[in-house]
């Protein structure tokens, strides 16, 4: 039996998704004439400053397109669902937001997006843009250290895109930039947990099947397995889980800083990712890490599966700066 | 045996369009398995834009090189993904192999399987034994080249690259996947056949049929 979606036809739904975003959002965001999966902030690009594009599949709002505007990003090329834009509108959204400083590209790491976007690059190469590109891993759990260029790019990548978003609206050099970007790469740990699939809008399938009485940790966005398939525990088990492979690899010490998202990946509510919110911190006090700013809500999602996912950005001073810088986007703001 | 026009060559575009649609749901299942169950949805959009974009050609009016090159731009802009830049950078490479044609000889019909085998791998850097679409594509067009050698005729070169194709994607049922988006499930990509794969299989045989007689 198809699944419930709330849609008109399934090869609509990216479509009327952002016309509704539009008629929304039409004082911070824009749709390209060039091109109907351009979008580009308003406010954002200026002389002078590094033009920061970002992108990927849809199915995930409020990523991308929901980080457009002042202060972060500059322009989001869309997908179909969970699949990366072709280079068209990426191409569309760099020319429209270049300010002649260079253009940075952040999307998480998927092979599909690394070769739309460097066929880009290439494109606008030929168009005296200098193009630099910063790929997020944030995903810890989808490949091991040592393989750390294999890793995905998750949640983590709205603490990722906002540092470099920062970055470029201080009017710093594409050098910069792009090294500040890397540093957040670096400095950014993410795991999830996934309790039930989801669907696509053109199939109404589920795409993947798990257990009534099962979670999976380390899932992907895409419903990429993940580490190990268990039974359900409870809130409490499964956030020390998540917070023992972030600090096994992060190894805070005592008086650090981080940044604390708590991200829902579609249905799981707000009532849950509190009460594992509510864990995270009590962990964080137990190995005496002070924590600078949460953020708890959905900021990632896959269509509408169950489950949840936290990150931690290990913050020093420069970072921090860049995570309390303002910004003014369709979807979230930092006053 | 007649010569490959651009007509035969939109004839194979429409009918690959129709045959990958049929499909659709049988690859999004096989994706489902070790992927995000987007695989068929994307093909088949794919080819239904390419197929759309000939439509609006002049058939009598336009070079093959012209139809591969409005199939290439057609499918990249309609898919994105990963499988968009692979078959859009393999139609490109078709375009530039019949290039100044106004129809292509019999001999070049498999000549364009080893030119969008080419692509592909260029494109993706891919090697046998990865569990990708190269894994077909790529006996595909050792297949024509062994057929060649063996002084075969171009029916039977397009033939043998069916057959190696479909040979190579059932293989990718025993490979443990290291590229692309399957490569995160390591072992787990065991015993499933990888859907690019598959795909690659039907596109080399109706290819082959189109180019055949």
């Amino acid at each position: 039996m198809a699944t419930k979606k709330i849609i008109n036809k399934g090869d609509d739904a990216v479509d009327e998704m952002l016309d509704g975003i539009l008629d929304a959002h039409a004082d911070t965001v824009m749709r390209l004439d060039s091109n109907k999966r351009s979008i580009v902030s308003r406010n954002g690009p200026r002389k002078g400053k590094v033009g920061l594009v970002i992108g990927g599949g849809s199915g995930h709002e409020p990523s991308f397109l929901g980080f457009v505007g002042k202060g972060l990003a500059d322009a989001a090329a869309i997908g179909n669902v969970f699949a990366s834009p072709p280079p068209d509108p990426i191409i569309e959204c760099t020319k429209a937001v270049d300010g002649g400083a260079g253009v940075l590209y952040m999307y998480g790491n998927y092979a599909g997006d690394v070769m739309n976007f460097d066929m880009a690059a290439e494109m606008v190469a030929m168009d005296d843009i200098e193009v630099r590109t910063v790929l997020s891993t944030d995903d810890i759990a989808s490949a091991p250290l040592n393989e750390k260029h294999k890793r995905r790019g998750v949640a983590g990548n709205f603490f990722i895109f906002k540092a470099a978003g920062a970055a470029c609206d201080k009017m710093l050099s594409l050098d910069e930039c792009e090294r500040i970007a890397r540093k957040a790469n670096d400095r950014t740990y993410t795991v999830g947990v996934a309790l039930s699939p989801c669907s696509l809008p053109q199939t109404r399938k589920w795409n993947f099947e798990m257990g009534d009485d099962e979670m999976e940790i380390g899932m992907g966005i895409h419903g990429e397995p993940g580490m190990s398939r268990e039974p359900l525990q409870t809130a409490d088990d499964i956030t020390d889980r998540i917070i023992d492979k972030i600090f096994g690899e992060m190894a805070p010490a005592k008086g650090d800083r981080v940044a604390v998202l708590v991200n829902s990946l579609g249905s799981t509510p707000l009532m849950e990712l509190y009460i594992m919110n509510r864990r995270v911190h009590q962990r964080l006090r137990e190995r005496g890490v002070e924590v600078h700013k949460t953020w708890v809500g959905t900021y990632c999602s896959s269509l509408e599966m169950a489950g949840a996912s936290i990150t931690l950005m290990h913050l020093d001073d420069e970072l921090t700066g860049m995570i309390d810088h303002p910004c003014d986007c369709a979807m979230f703001s930092v006053k | 045996m007649t010569s490959l026009t651009s007509e035969r060559f939109i004839a194979m575009f429409r009918t690959l369009a129709e045959r990958i649609e049929q499909e659709k749901g049988y690859l999004c299942e096989l994706d489902g398995h070790i992927g995000d169950a987007d695989h068929g949805i994307a093909m088949a959009q794919g080819f239904a834009a390419v197929r759309a974009a000939l439509d609006a050609a002049d058939a009598s009016a336009i070079t093959p090189t012209e139809v591969f090159n409005t199939a290439a731009k057609s499918f990249l802009n309609a898919v994105g993904a990963s499988s968009g830049p692979l078959y859009a950078t393999a139609f490109m490479r078709t375009g530039t192999l019949l290039k100044g044609k106004a129809e292509a000889a019999a001999e070049d019909g498999p000549a364009v399987i080893e030119a969008m085998a080419k692509g592909i791998q260029e494109r993706g850097k891919a090697e046998i034994g990865e569990k990708t679409m190269i894994d077909a594509w790529l006996p595909a067009a050792h297949a024509v080249a062994a057929a060649r050698e063996a002084g075969k005729a171009p029916k039977d070169m397009l033939q043998a690259a069916a057959d190696a194709a479909q040979a190579g994607a059932d293989g990718t049922k025993d490979m443990v996947a290291s590229k692309g988006r399957s490569s995160r499930l390591g072992e787990r990509s065991l015993g499933h056949m990888d859907p690019g794969a598959v795909s690659a299989a039907m596109i080399v045989r109706i290819i082959a049929a189109s180019l055949s007689d």
